[in-house]
């Protein structure tokens, strides 16, 4: 019980209400706490608590970290025309995906965490466990290369507007991490749009472009690397010819699905070695975590079936349809590309902002789907549509709890 | 014969349905672009669905109307999806109205109550008004401290209704007076002669007595208490005809007693008991019969005159009385139903059997610190203290409960069990720190999810203490509830709208329904630590402040 007495003797007076409540923050963390259940009601309490929830989902992402750190990596010599297999020149590749994948796990956690102390100081209650998977999320769903303060600036506006200015962990209406992707999204569209956004490193993606190496690479990792006898970052490569940063979404867009196989073989798509948002790409991975989820009883499987299922059925209509390229994409291939895997089991189930009901879950899973499908084909501006679609129900999935309400409200005045 | 027009329903509708059917593909091989085959598919298997539905729907109500029980029997063109996966009640339960309830949880827990009885010296006893729900929080006392009664013979009543008397249930001497907040009456305390004496009731011919003449020799002589009713599980209120009176004859509580030993040598007082019931309501008396065991019910349940018998099969809360009612006949703003227990119907029988007040009580002794956890004969509102003595093992901090761990009340040695319970539940107090015990995977701990890995095997009798494990939180995780909740209500939008005083949704939702024993396990389960118990009571004291 040596670390309980360390904590007991640097506990902050609770007039320190900032220190306190950090204290209590990491303290609740090191050590489950002594309270007790009261004497009326339960006396005893089921041992799961939203801290091993959340927990649970952090869990399930761990395998999308480790594959999409790599993958940043591996896009980047890619494009330079080097070290085309994946497990060539591992140690560059893995610390090339760290130093980017690091700074924006570190700035998302920093100023989502420090804004939820200072709130919970406040407010004078401890700090909640909802930024634990927010902050778990938030780089995964980001472009490697996006500027850290556009990535400060928008979790401070998630934050703040759209979770503490609702009353905190478990009011807000809309999930907080899509929220600070929209952010970006409409505020800086080019950071995360188009062809230049998904391939770090890269001044542009254009043939005979320069790299962009940072000084930890040149100064820190080069000499390390180079003691060990290993390959280093080579500053003069430039990109290939004939390679383009375009995602199979924005190909598939302009020219259907022959343009994007000339770039990209299905089995990369499936595996996860093409660019896109870091965390995205991998979907044996993405289900492996949403099975976790579901196994775990956490991730709702009703949201995860009935959202590819209206996705699936979306997708089938567009092919009737047939009106532009994108439409003539086979329903089953719009489900390599994109992000339709990572929104279904991390983002949609999120339980705060998803319907309560178990019927309500379904038409809540089936309608982002159906729409999200619709908006990834139609929309002109931007070929993926989870994103927009989820923040979409966000909005309406207290409609859909108010419909199976209503619908036992009247049954049961029925029978009276 | 009655199922004819069944037949020839259905034929008619599976008749129209082929012909749709082959209408609709008929008309979708026609040419015309991918577009159109492909939207005429979907219209058409919309249509069929929707057919279907409707054939479906037509025939349960069709059977409803036609008067078949539709328990025991489907009706239905499609059998329900949930009967295809149900588990199937045991045997003996055919022929019977038989609920097998999915949702539930039985916790498992260390010192379950042995089959057999346990010695217990107790010496003082209690009639706490505070167990009264509805009643008046002063009520006005029969007695002094230092008066001698006997077993029967009332100690005070409600101001309100002075006829309804509230009685002894053991002969001795009132020792103590013990007040609560406000002045309010919290205990009545009675020294236990050695030889219990009982008043001698009034004789009464039961079988020819009318309801009236029932209802007045039971408020006179002491057992209306034991009438509950719901809604706001109060007192039963003397002026209203309950619509029906529903008993369940189990209990599947963690450490509950054990009814078949219960009703063991009290056959005859307890059938006594279901058949004045019987006069006292215009509608039936419903006996909710344990559908899990592995052989019948003993005759005095299975068989019993008088009533209507329902087998419930599944986890706690499947014993729960609000939770049989639910599905037998749920009660609304339609009417009031009256609720007992076993012990409660056997009081009242042997009242009729023996012309005396019964407050004798089998209550079990639960809890991994007793040496002997058993079943104990004793009275009504025996003292913990004097029922512990003897029986605490080790030096563990430890709680005493009235009734189970999911709904009991906290009490000190100096106090009493309650008049509902019949059961005390002792278990070890938490108060520590464990280190990263939100992340151990290794925890050993009751719970519902597959998070805590020790929950997949169902088998463990786990040592449990009052820790919280976790701190009090937001609704976040949805649908946890509805896992442990065998009814047809949603408890956290039901939780929402009491904690927003919306009457109106509330009512919508079922809180009429519910006693506080019916969200225990949903509190149990709760990730967010809510006190569900407390909000559902608070719902239940305002909804009857505005009536």
């Amino acid at each position: 019980m040596g670390l309980l007495d360390f904590f007991k003797k640097i506990e902050p007076s609770k007039d320190k209400k900032i220190a306190h409540t950090a204290f209590d923050a990491f303290f609740t963390f090191a050590f489950s706490p002594n309270s007790v259940t009261k004497g009326k009601g339960v006396h005893i309490r089921d041992g799961m608590d939203l801290k091993r929830t959340m927990f649970q989902v952090v869990i399930a992402l761990q395998l999308c970290y480790v594959f999409g750190t790599y993958n940043i990596g591996h896009q980047h010599f890619k494009a330079l025309g080097m070290y085309p297999d994946l497990f060539q020149a591992f140690h560059l590749k893995l610390f090339y995906g760290l130093t980017k994948l690091i700074p924006l796990f570190v700035v998302a956690n920093v100023v989502g965490l420090g804004i939820e102390f200072l709130y919970a100081a406040k407010k004078g209650h401890s700090v909640e466990e909802g930024f634990l998977v927010t902050g778990a999320l938030i780089p995964l769903i980001m472009p490697p290369d996006l500027p850290l303060w556009m990535l400060a600036l928008s979790v401070a506006f998630a934050v703040v507007l759209g979770k503490e200015a609702f009353g905190g962990t478990g009011m807000n209406i809309w999930n907080i991490a899509l929220l600070s992707r929209v952010f970006i999204f409409f505020a800086y569209p080019l950071d995360i749009s188009g062809d230049e956004v998904w391939v770090s490193g890269l001044e542009s993606t254009k043939a005979m472009s320069a790299v962009d190496y940072g000084w930890i690479h040149t100064n820190v990792l080069n000499p390390i690397f180079g003691w060990f006898g290993g390959a280093q970052y080579d500053v003069g490569a430039t990109v290939a010819d004939g390679f383009t940063g375009a995602t199979p979404l924005i190909l598939a867009y302009q020219d259907g699905w022959e343009a994007v196989t000339q770039h990209y073989s299905s089995a990369q798509m499936f595996w996860g070695t093409i660019p896109g948002s870091i965390g995205e790409t991998s979907k044996p991975f993405i289900i492996f975590g949403a099975i976790y989820l579901i196994a775990m009883g956490i991730g709702s499987w009703r949201i995860m079936s009935s959202m590819f299922i209206g996705a699936a059925i979306s997708a089938l209509l567009m092919n009737a349809w047939g009106a532009t390229p994108f439409m003539t994409v086979p329903w089953y291939y719009q489900f390599y590309m994109g992000s339709f895997f990572f929104a279904m089991a991390f983002m949609a189930t999120d339980p705060v902002t998803a319907a309560g009901t178990t019927r309500g879950k379904l038409l809540y899973g089936f309608m982002i789907g159906f729409v999200g499908m619709i908006i990834r084909v139609l929309n002109p501006a931007y070929p993926e549509g989870w994103m927009l679609a989820i923040l979409l129900f966000n909005t309406f999935s207290p409609l859909f709890d108010h419909n199976v309400l209503q619908k036992n409200m009247a049954k049961r005045l029925k029978n009276a | 014969m009655k199922s004819r027009p069944i037949l020839k329903t259905k034929f008619t509708l599976l008749t129209t349905l082929f012909f749709s059917f082959s209408a609709c593909f008929g008309q979708a091989g026609g040419q015309g672009s991918s577009l159109v085959n492909i939207l005429l598919i979907v219209a058409a298997l919309v249509a069929v669905f929707v057919l279907l539905l409707l054939a479906d729907n037509i025939m349960r109500v069709e059977a409803k109307s036609q008067g078949f029980d539709s328990e025991s029997g489907d009706f239905g063109l499609m059998p329900k999806l949930g009967n295809l996966f149900a588990k199937k009640a045991p045997a003996y339960t055919a022929g019977a109205s038989t609920h097998v309830l999915k949702a539930g949880h039985d916790i498992k827990l260390e010192g379950a109550p042995a089959a057999h009885f346990a010695e217990a010296k107790v010496n003082r006893y209690a009639v706490q008004p505070q167990n009264f729900r509805g009643i008046f929080p002063i009520p006005k006392l029969h007695v002094a401290v230092g008066d001698e009664v006997l077993a029967g013979e009332p100690l005070f009543y409600d101001k309100d209704r002075p006829e309804l008397k509230y009685v002894a249930p053991v002969s001795g001497e009132v020792v103590a007076i013990n007040r609560g907040a406000k002045r309010s009456i919290a205990e009545i305390v009675i020294l236990a002669d050695k030889d219990q004496k009982h008043r001698e009731l009034p004789a009464i011919d039961w079988k020819a007595a009318s309801r009236e003449e029932l209802s007045q020799y039971i408020q006179a002589n002491g057992a209306w208490p034991l009438l509950r009713q719901r809604p706001y599980d109060i007192v039963a209120n003397p002026d209203e005809t309950p619509r029906d009176i529903f008993v369940s004859s189990f209990d599947t509580a963690p450490g509950a007693p054990d009814s078949e030993l219960i009703i063991r040598g009290n056959e005859k007082a307890f059938q006594t008991g279901l058949s004045v019931l019987s006069k006292l309501t215009d509608g039936s008396v419903h006996l909710g019969l344990n559908g899990n065991g592995e052989s019948k019910p003993s005759a005095a349940f299975a068989e019993a005159q008088d009533v209507k018998l329902h087998y419930f099969s599944g986890a706690h809360p499947a014993g729960n009385v609000g939770i049989q009612m639910h599905h037998i006949a749920p009660v609304g703003r339609d009417g009031v139903v009256w609720t007992l227990g076993v012990q409660e119907v056997i009081s009242l029988g042997n009242m009729f059997e023996n012309r005396a007040f019964d407050g004798s009580r089998i209550i079990s002794l639960t809890g991994n610190l007793l040496k002997d956890p058993a079943h104990v004969r004793t009275y009504l509102g025996a003292n913990i203290g004097d029922l512990l003595n003897g029986q605490i093992d080790g030096d563990d901090k430890y709680r005493a409960v009235s009734g189970d761990l999911l709904s009991g009340d906290e009490k000190t040695g100096d106090q009493f069990v309650n008049f509902y319970d019949d059961q005390v539940s002792v278990v070890k107090e938490g108060d520590h720190y464990e280190m990263f015990g939100w992340l151990s995977p290794f925890a050993v701990k009751p719970s519902i999810s597959p998070a805590i890995p020790s929950s997949i095997f169902t088998d463990i009798e786990h040592d449990v203490t009052t820790n919280t494990n976790g701190e009090t939180r937001a609704f976040v995780v949805t649908g946890q509830y509805e896992k442990v909740m065998p009814m047809d209500i949603y408890p956290q939008h039901l939780m929402k709208a009491i904690m927003s005083n919306d009457i109106e949704r509330m009512e919508g939702l079922g809180i009429l329904e519910l006693a506080e024993e019916d969200v225990a396990l949903c509190e149990f389960v709760c990730t967010s630590k809510m006190p569900l118990q407390e909000i559902l009571r608070d719902g239940l004291d305002y909804l009857r402040e505005q009536d």
